[in-house]
């Protein structure tokens, strides 16, 4: 196992490194600069404004100062937009947020995906499950940007529990989890619901009702392992996603995390933002998708570190 | 299982059940009784460097906490003492005496001098801080030279202190708005000494400006900086007019999307927004809500037409096209904020001018002049392109336009939609034919939007000049005599609306939500507030 992560580490560099030149040079390809506004600069405070942050020094040599900095020193570099800040200070400053914001969500999504998907597979062409799928789908088919805003309609503006955005207390974090939660949990639950159909047809489920075991025992010990296949491949990439922030929530809910500056970032050609920001999302994506083939390869008795 | 779920939901409930069964008190009622007054800024501050930032949403922060010399009377607009307590203008107009207030002190106990105003301006114009806004300084004799590096001799910039209380300044030519661009953030002193303990004073990005490092003039001084929540500034007791400070505490808060910002002001969670979204103006009117403000603002939309590509090299086509706009009805019926229809460039609330009269809107013209051009009914023309940026306003305005030339010139007009940085990078390079623009003012002055059309102006960009018209606004500017100055700048922007390298559209006003508690809020057209005469009443 150990030389099946070593080996995936060492995978892991030259992608990362490929995505941080792709991201460099297509990010100097974008028209405009960080320093292109409404009101253009004339052009010696413009070449001053270069000089200070080495835009004036030829792409290949950024490049390489850039990719030595980050390498060396874990140096991400100052932020274009937010003058007073580097970027390993904003990410220090939002990730934690956006970690939250996705665990909470995470563990919405987890127990309401999980709970209605074994429940739906169980009562099979039931009326609970039409409408624990029909609810599954309305919750894919239904945009954030829309739950979210009904939600504070109600709970905020109608009601007057929580508050409409920010993110002060810890009533400001329901509204933001539960919506993203459920988009998720909608994705979860229909996984869940398929993945558990497959396994109860199974010889070995057969074989575990005829020798009696209970159903709670049979779903939790036996069809569960396998019926969660699926939803543990999904979680790879959609935790990394999750825990990165999402600019929808993050601006619906006015909540300070890192997926908001992530977009924000490349509208202001804020080249080291959007770079300290994909590195990050690229390590977290490579990250869970490690953590997930290490599951799956527990959860599968068929799969082996090979 | 089901059990289980009974539990689930229960548990769920309880968990927003507990935020409260009951509706809280508002952030806006208790702000009320505490003298807390929750304002919405827009996007989040990219520093709160006075010398660095250009942003509006920037200075509605900085204005809290730098005391400017020359402040306004929200009445008359005209300007009243602040750090400075009387000033002395020579009869020319060139050499500004100010005697600083003896009472005044920072933040950290220091008094403000004579020498903190010229160590600032001196930052400002250093070449290495690359202060966007330097050319503002220009009007300074010697400021230029100085700001683009033909002399690192600061001694031959027109900014003195014979005393520790008097400022000298001398102008490269008279400036009749001269007080008035005080009022603007870059002008506003700072403390060099503190801003050095942190780094090179002279290079930005520096993090000076965080709360317990930066060292404050203003009625407010900054307690909190969350960012991307809020920046929490309360009274300073330091500032020299304390006693008629009536608010104790400000909360600015950065919120990006007007929609977000409309839901928190209904649910209680801000005294004042930002702007308010284009489709709820007509809702907020009809129910003739109290809290929709709308308040004059210095920014005048129009097309920019690129005089260097055919078919717009030709003049009569140009004008054929303004005067077939419809800017009544763009006014009154498309936005419906208030705004005013545009026949011409600068806003009628610019003082000591008198804008030329043109029509707004002349069918019959437009038609003889596209025939003129040899084009009756817009025969000939090939398709003709409008570009705007990714902006619902801006979306709708060009979408009136495009059926006006259609329907009433004959014209084929399509609309293309680039992301706002791409647009400036094409506008640069000259790759557009008509381009949706705006301009706001950066001071109470024609000349803010008229130096935009000289030949050699860096915000052109239409591939117009007129030798006729740069001599116009040279005169202009070396004109002390107010009178004999707006005659000049008028015949100035008549011949560059003959011209038309422009098409003026309207005149935008600034519309958001305040809630009725807040008393004597009065922002100036440039957007200045002094924070002084804010109250609210429980």
């Amino acid at each position: 196992m150990l030389r099946f992560i070593a080996h995936r580490l060492l995978q892991a560099v030259p992608v990362l490194f490929i995505i941080i030149a792709v991201s460099f040079f297509m990010l100097r390809l974008a028209p405009g600069g960080p320093f292109t506004a409404e009101k253009a600069i004339p052009p010696e405070i413009l070449r001053n404004l270069e000089a200070h942050y080495g835009l004036d020094k030829p792409l290949h040599v950024q490049f390489f100062t850039y990719l030595g900095k980050v390498v060396l020193h874990g140096d991400l570099g100052p932020s274009f937009k937010y003058s007073n800040r580097t970027v390993n200070e904003i990410i220090a400053d939002k990730l934690p947020v956006s970690l939250e914001l996705g665990g909470l969500a995470l563990l919405v999504a987890l127990v309401l995906g999980l709970t209605f998907g074994i429940l739906a597979a169980l009562r099979r062409n039931t009326f609970l499950d039409y409408l624990y799928s029909t609810v599954g789908m309305l919750g894919i088919c239904v945009p954030t940007f829309v739950f979210g805003p009904l939600l504070v309609l109600l709970f905020a503006i109608q009601l007057g529990w929580v508050n409409a955005s920010g993110w002060y207390t810890w009533q400001d974090r329901v509204l933001p989890a539960l919506t993203l939660g459920f988009v998720f949990s909608a994705y979860i639950m229909r996984l869940t619901r398929a993945g558990m159909l497959e396994v109860l047809h199974q010889d070995y489920i057969r074989t575990a009702r005829a020798k009696g075991a209970s159903e709670v025992r049979i779903v939790l010990r036996h069809a569960l392992r396998g019926g969660l296949l699926p939803v543990v491949a999904f979680l790879g990439p959609g935790t990394a996603d999750l825990l990165t922030g999402s600019f929808v929530i993050e601006t619906i809910f006015q909540v300070p995390g890192l997926g908001r500056e992530f977009v924000n970032s490349a509208f202001n050609r804020d080249y080291t933002l959007v770079l300290g920001t994909v590195i990050l999302f690229a390590v977290l994506i490579v990250a869970c998708n490690l953590v997930v083939d290490l599951v799956q390869v527990w959860l599968n008795p068929k799969l082996k570190f090979e | 299982m089901s059990r289980g779920l009974t539990f689930l939901l229960a548990a769920l409930a309880a968990l927003l059940l507990a935020g409260g069964c009951a509706r809280r008190e508002t952030a806006v009622a208790n702000g009320n009784r505490d003298g807390v007054l929750h304002f919405s800024i827009g996007s989040e501050p990219t520093d709160l460097d006075p010398h660095v930032v250009t942003g509006i949403g920037e200075a509605k922060v900085i204005h809290a906490l730098f005391e400017p010399l020359v402040s306004f009377d929200p009445a008359t607009l005209k300007p009243v003492p602040a750090l400075a307590e009387r000033w002395d203008v020579s009869p020319d107009g060139l050499v500004y005496t100010f005697h600083l207030r003896a009472t005044a002190v920072w933040t950290n106990g220091d008094p403000i001098t004579a020498q903190d105003c010229v160590d600032s301006w001196r930052r400002m114009l250093t070449p290495s801080l690359a202060a966007d806004y330097a050319y503002l300084f220009y009007i300074i004799r010697g400021a230029e030279d100085f700001n683009k590096g033909r002399t690192t001799d600061f001694a031959t910039v027109g900014v003195a202190a014979p005393g520790p209380h008097t400022l000298v300044v001398t102008l490269a030519q008279p400036a009749p708005y001269f007080l008035q661009i005080l009022l603007n953030s870059p002008w506003r002193p700072v403390h060099l000494r503190s801003i050095a303990a942190v780094g090179d004073a002279y290079r930005r990005g520096i993090p000076w400006t965080r709360p317990g490092r930066i060292v404050t003039s203003g009625p407010f001084m900054i307690k909190e900086w969350s960012p991307h929540q809020r920046i929490v500034a309360d009274r300073s007791p330091t500032y020299w007019d304390r006693a008629n400070v009536k608010v104790n505490t400000i909360i600015f808060y950065p919120t990006e999307s007007v929609d977000v910002e409309e839901r928190g002001f209904r649910a209680g969670q801000l005294h004042i927004t930002w702007s308010l979204p284009l489709g709820k103006v007509a809702a907020y009117r009809r129910e003739q809500s109290p809290s929709l403000r709308v308040d004059p603002y210095l920014d005048t939309y129009f097309f920019r037409l690129n005089t260097r590509r055919a078919p717009l090299d030709d003049v009569r086509l140009r004008r054929a096209l303004s005067l077939a706009i419809d800017r009544q009805l763009i006014a009154e019926k498309v936005l419906q904020g208030g705004q005013r229809p545009a026949a011409t460039l600068v806003p009628p609330e610019m003082p000591d001018y008198t804008q030329p009269v043109r029509p707004l809107h002349d069918l019959a013209a437009a038609r003889r002049l596209l025939a003129e051009a040899g084009h009756p009914d817009g025969r000939g023309l090939p398709p003709l392109e409008i570009l705007y940026n990714n902006s619902e306003i801006i979306r709708l305005v060009a979408e009136a336009i495009q059926e006006m030339w259609r329907r009433d010139l004959g014209l084929d007009v399509r609309l293309v939609n680039q992301e706002y940085k791409v647009v400036f990078a094409n506008r640069r390079t000259g790759n557009y034919q008509i381009l949706l623009s705006d301009w706001v003012g950066d001071y109470l002055d024609a000349t803010t939007f008229l130096d935009l059309w000289r030949s050699d102006a860096g915000n052109n960009h239409t591939g117009w000049g007129s030798a006729d018209y740069d001599a116009l606004m040279n005169r202009a500017a070396a004109t002390a005599d107010l009178a004999a100055r707006a005659a000049l700048l008028q015949q100035a922007e008549t011949l560059m609306l003959d011209a038309a390298p422009i098409a003026p559209i309207y005149f935008n006003t600034h519309v958001y939500l305040q809630q009725p508690s807040v008393k004597d809020w009065h922002p100036s057209p440039m957007d200045h507030i002094d924070y002084r005469h804010v109250r609210l009443e429980p």
